[in-house]
């Protein structure tokens, strides 16, 4: 079983950031035996390998600085992956600051950035957490098994908060829809996804399915998961209490996933990326399904004191957080790690990335309690190590790991956690900046006769970005748990969290690469922006943000500064809409040699609702006897069209500056929709955006087989700007005869500017006036066959089935 | 009335299963998959998941638990059992209903909203439909072809077994659009879509999934009154 590791490590020796002298070590141990702190004070001066580690000259000298002596072969290891760009932010720290220094003021958050997940209080005695994270680079690498630990990588961050978790959500990113690798990479990580979502038993409710050139050599796998938790059952990861036992629960350890931080994620991609297959980890859905059941029974209990999951890292991570965070200090047996492969060596052990695992302080009282309950569900339970005091002057204790009586660690853990290196490193506007802002896509070509704007609208719909994506999302379990509201194609996820009083939650999740390539403060604030939108709509009262920064190299001062200015964009942002960034994720290095992806900040907002029952869908109702319900356009439409999806799909065009944000007429937009779903106001809402009107009434009419007839108002726009200008604050929304003076007037209350744009019709045609008529049928034929054509498998979901199966969620019935 | 919901190790869908129960009228109680004991309930349902990771086989292993040696005596008894999904094939598995549920023939788990066209009502879990109506209930598996050799689905349909068949697209290829079947005495019942996520307005394509539950507390007060399955075959 070692014949793998040594292969890749000679085969992959050549490139710096190999990272796999990991192994390389380990082949020294086998002959000589562990690397000890002895042997370490003994032979100052032995070469070490901490360039191909990633670990740079100064780094090196400051470990050396830290231990007084040279790293033994294991701390050298732990420094390497501790120090990774993935789990120090050494790049991004100096830039994160600002979503602490620009909270707004906020009563709902239990825990913020620096836990594994925020937690927000959404009624007296409830709170929900909810974080968004990348797995991009073992996705490329191992499309299926990177996607499904994604998955399993951050619900084990819900779930060391204390709570259940009870959806997931998954924006991704892929190359051109046509590509050949993008028919490798999507497959898998839609199937790994589904595969681990579903074993586990957690509804998917929505994500994104973004395609672009720009993301061909680095896909983005994001995934977000939601908990539940009663506010009294948040946990601590702390390793409090001298004497207390440390418990690691779940997997045994196995050499999956070794170096996966500092090999995958923390270097560009070359052409030795194939090889490095083994730091991809390895799932077993059900493992995590039985460790989530035993954490909750041993929460419920109150059998656990303090608890940390295992994931980017291992052990290494767990241990040295959990000591850094109490200041105390542990002393570990590593021999005691229960492995899948008995001649691991200790740098191993430190270093894998084994699944489903989690690291339980105990108090010694409580220990053989814990192993019951372990006991109960299957899963390993061992007694690793305990907790030791902190020096008598008050300096933190320290981390001491022995391996067959070898000791082969004695370090600060806090000097692994929390003091690992920040740069402050250099940023510069893109060079080519200036001339992509000065080639506006408002002045490309445009659709004039009505029938050129129908072939257009029919072509759009038909594009991979805006068409119909049921083929992935039907390979998803949307029921699971009974408490779905409304999931995809739906503008956000709605779950239910408490049956008795219908109290629950909207979430959407939302970037836009384009329009961030373009400006990436406005990019940052139009996500935001964007999923703000998506959850306001449904009805619900957006309270706080999530974020995953997918950006090229932070070695790159373009990138940096790209980067620099989307956090300082999505901080300011935050700050004047009062919804807190909670936590999130910083993935670095999507960049294959010079080509870095579209800067993608991805932007999860949650929103909270009284009652469930209110939430308003984006499927238009079929037509009463009366007449068909009244449509509006919410918000203000200008002649926006750089970076839009009609500059891409009909010229290949991106550039010019992208559309206006007005995150205060996003927040009227809000309030409106808010109170008019509380009052019942509205039978259908749905957000304008990719695509613009045209896209967003085609959604609206297929979603339940529902024509519509539009006029566009008198305000000097063209009828080609009606259609496809994308500018934001905007919605459609449908109001029963009867609602509409008091819709109006709630409009006019909330200054948003409102314009009636037709009815619902019992005819199944989506009518513009004196332009064009398109048959639904005709437009679900172009919408909804692109994906199957272009991956194969099962696509079609007739619209018979669409219409009964909404019947019963329109909100008048 | 008491519905036993069994918990495998990796059953996922036992909550809804149970909140079903409750919603038809009924009081559901939980069983553990190592604890024997059925605690005296009238009914049992099997509900979906991935019982024990559905390593080996779906369901192969599930088969072996003690409280599935409790059921299939009882159910052999004329004990009311409903297998969903996972907990149809468990009830392959354990030779309650013959055939099995394979790999989808298009390879993909598949989550869609199913039609349905019920065929046998006089089961215990079957008896509050009418021959012929069409039901609205999700379907979610990514093993759910129902195969068998020709001479057991000639006998199925002989004898009036099946319960349900796809309409309006077969979801994973079952052989003659099967999506359930009764073993000889009616009332043992396995189905591969999920009656349970169809039982409320708010979160359910339909309300048609009650049917299931209703259909067995009727079969129950009638066994009851007249000690045999209402509307059950003779055994």
């Amino acid at each position: 079983m070692t014949t793998q590791p040594e292969t890749v490590s000679s085969d992959a020796a050549p490139t710096k950031q190999s990272g796999f002298a990991a192994t390389d070590v380990l082949v020294n141990e086998f002959a000589e035996g562990p690397d000890t702190v002895e042997k370490a004070l003994a032979s100052p001066d032995e070469l070490q390998p901490h360039a191909e580690l990633g670990l740079k000259d100064d780094e090196y000298e400051r470990i050396r600085q830290i231990l007084d002596r040279r790293p033994t072969a294991s701390e050298l290891a732990m420094y390497s992956i501790m120090w990774s760009e993935h789990c120090s932010y050494k790049s991004s720290k100096v830039h994160l600051r600002q979503f602490g220094e620009k909270a707004p003021a906020n009563t709902r958050m239990l825990a913020g950035i620096g836990e594994n997940a925020g937690v927000v209080q959404i009624s007296d005695k409830i709170a929900v957490t909810f974080k968004v994270e990348s797995h991009n680079h073992p996705s490329y690498v191992e499309p299926y098994q990177g996607a499904a630990t994604g998955v399993g990588g951050i619900v084990r961050d819900i779930l060391a908060m204390g709570a259940r978790p009870i959806a997931v959500m998954d924006p991704l990113r892929f190359g051109a829809a046509d590509h050949p690798d993008t028919a490798r990479v999507l497959p898998g990580v839609v199937a790994g996804i589904g595969g681990y979502g579903n074993c586990l038993g957690l509804p998917n409710i929505g994500g994104e399915i973004v395609f672009d050139p720009s993301y061909q050599g680095n896909p983005l796998v994001n995934a977000l998961s939601i908990g539940v938790l009663p506010v009294e059952r948040l946990q601590k990861k702390e390793a409090t209490g001298d004497g207390n036992i440390v418990v690691l629960l779940g997997a045994r350890t196995g050499r999956d996933g070794i170096g996966g931080v500092s090999v995958l994620a923390s270097a560009t991609f070359d052409e030795e990326a194939e090889q490095r297959r083994p730091s991809v980890q390895v799932g077993d859905p059900f493992m995590e399904k039985l460790l989530i059941e035993s954490c909750l029974e041993l929460y419920d209990a109150g059998l656990v004191s303090g608890i940390q999951d295992l994931g980017g890292a291992g052990l290494t991570c767990a241990l040295t957080e959990t000591a850094a965070a109490a200041g105390t200090g542990m002393r570990v047996w590593l021999e005691r790690v229960p492995l899948r492969e008995a001649s691991m060596s200790p740098t191993e052990i430190l270093a894998s990335e084994s699944q489903e695992r989690m690291l339980l302080i105990v108090t010694p009282e409580n220990l053989d309690a814990v192993l019951k309950v372990a006991e109960k569900w299957g899963v390993w339970a061992t007694a690793i190590g305990e907790v030791t005091p902190a020096g008598a002057d008050g300096t933190p204790g320290r981390l001491v790991i022995s391996w067959n009586d070898h000791v082969v660690v004695d370090v600060p853990p806090g000097s692994l956690a929390d003091d690992g290196p920040v740069y402050a490193r250099p940023l510069r506007e893109p060079g080519d900046l200036i001339l992509l802002q000065a080639d506006r896509a408002e002045t490309l070509p445009r659709p004039s006769t009505g029938d050129e704007l129908r072939e257009t609208v029919l072509r759009m719909a038909a594009s991979p970005n805006l068409c119909d994506k049921t083929w992935v999302t039907e390979q998803y379990d949307r029921y699971v748990l009974g408490n779905t509201v409304l999931a995809q194609p739906e503008d956000s996820g709605v779950l239910r969290i408490d049956e008795e009083t219908g109290l629950g939650v909207a979430l959407s999740v939302d970037g836009n690469g384009r329009f961030a390539r373009l400006d990436p403060y406005e990019g940052a604030r139009l996500a935001l922006a964007e999923a703000y939108r998506n959850v306001a709509v449904t009805g619900a009262e957006p309270v706080a943000v999530t974020d995953c920064l997918n950006f090229g190299s932070p070695e790159d001062p373009a990138v940096m500064w790209q980067f620099a200015e989307a956090v300082r964009g999505l901080a300011d942002g935050c700050l004047q809409l009062g919804t807190p960034v909670t936590g999130g994720n910083v993935s670095f290095y999507n960049q294959t040699g010079a080509a870095a992806i579209h800067p993608t900040p991805v932007v999860g907002v949650l929103g909270i609702f009284d009652d469930v029952a209110r939430r308003v869908p984006m499927g238009f109702p079929p037509p009463a006897k009366a007449g068909g319900d009244l449509l509006y356009l919410l918000g203000e439409t200008r002649n926006e069209l750089s970076g839009s999806e009609w500059a891409w799909v009909t010229h290949g065009h991106l550039g010019g500056k992208p559309p206006k944000v007005d995150l205060a007429a996003e927040q009227a937009l809000g309030r409106l929709m808010s109170r008019a779903s509380k009052a019942g106001l509205v039978s259908a809402a749905h957000d304008l955006s990719d695509g613009g009107l045209a896209q967003a009434l085609l959604e609206s009419c297929l979603r339940r087989d529902v024509g519509a007839k539009v006029t566009f108002p008198e305000d000097g726009n063209s009828a080609f700007v009606h259609l496809f200008s994308e500018s934001a604050g905007r919605a459609v929304v449908a109001v029963p005869r009867g609602h509409d003076k008091a819709f109006l007037a709630l409009a006019a209350e909330f200054g948003v500017p409102v314009s009636a744009i037709g009815t619902t019709t019992e005819e199944q045609a989506l009518e513009v006036q004196d332009q064009f008529t398109i048959p639904l049928a005709e437009a679900r034929e172009a919408w909804s066959g692109t994906l199957k054509k272009l991956f194969g498998g099962p696509a079609e979901a007739s619209g018979a089935e669409r219409s009964v199966t909404l019947e019963l969620t329109d909100p008048r019935g | 009335m008491r519905i036993g919901v069994v918990t495998f190790p990796g059953s996922l869908d036992d909550g809804d299963a149970a909140r079903a129960a409750r919603l038809a009228g009924a009081e559901a109680v939980r069983l553990w998959h190592g604890d024997p004991d059925l605690h005296g309930v009238d009914a049992v349902v099997l509900p979906g998941g991935f019982s024990y990771g559905d390593y080996l086989r779906c369901g192969a292993i599930a088969r072996f638990a003690p409280v599935m040696e409790s059921i299939i005596d009882a159910a052999r008894g004329g004990l009311p059992v409903l297998g969903i999904c996972n907990g149809f094939q468990v009830l392959c598995e354990a030779h309650l209903l013959p055939g099995a549920l394979t790999r989808n023939q298009h390879l993909h788990f598949r989550n869609r909203d199913q039609w349905l066209k019920v065929e046998a009502t006089n089961t215990a879990w079957t008896n509050r439909f009418t021959p012929g109506q069409e039901i609205l209930i999700p379907v979610k598996n990514g093993e759910g072809c129902f195969v068998a050799d020709q001479k057991t689905l000639d006998s199925l349909e002989g004898e009036g077994r099946v319960i349900a068949r796809y309409v309006r697209g077969n979801p994973n290829g079952s052989q003659r659009d099967i999506a359930g079947i009764t073993n000889e005495a009616g009332n043992v019942v396995g189905i591969m879509p999920h009656p349970e996520h169809a039982v409320e307005a708010l979160t359910g394509p339909s309300l048609d999934g009650l049917g299931f539950f209703t259909s067995v507390l009727r079969a129950l007060a009638g066994a009851t009154a007249d000690g045999q399955l209402a509307g059950g075959q003779q055994r």
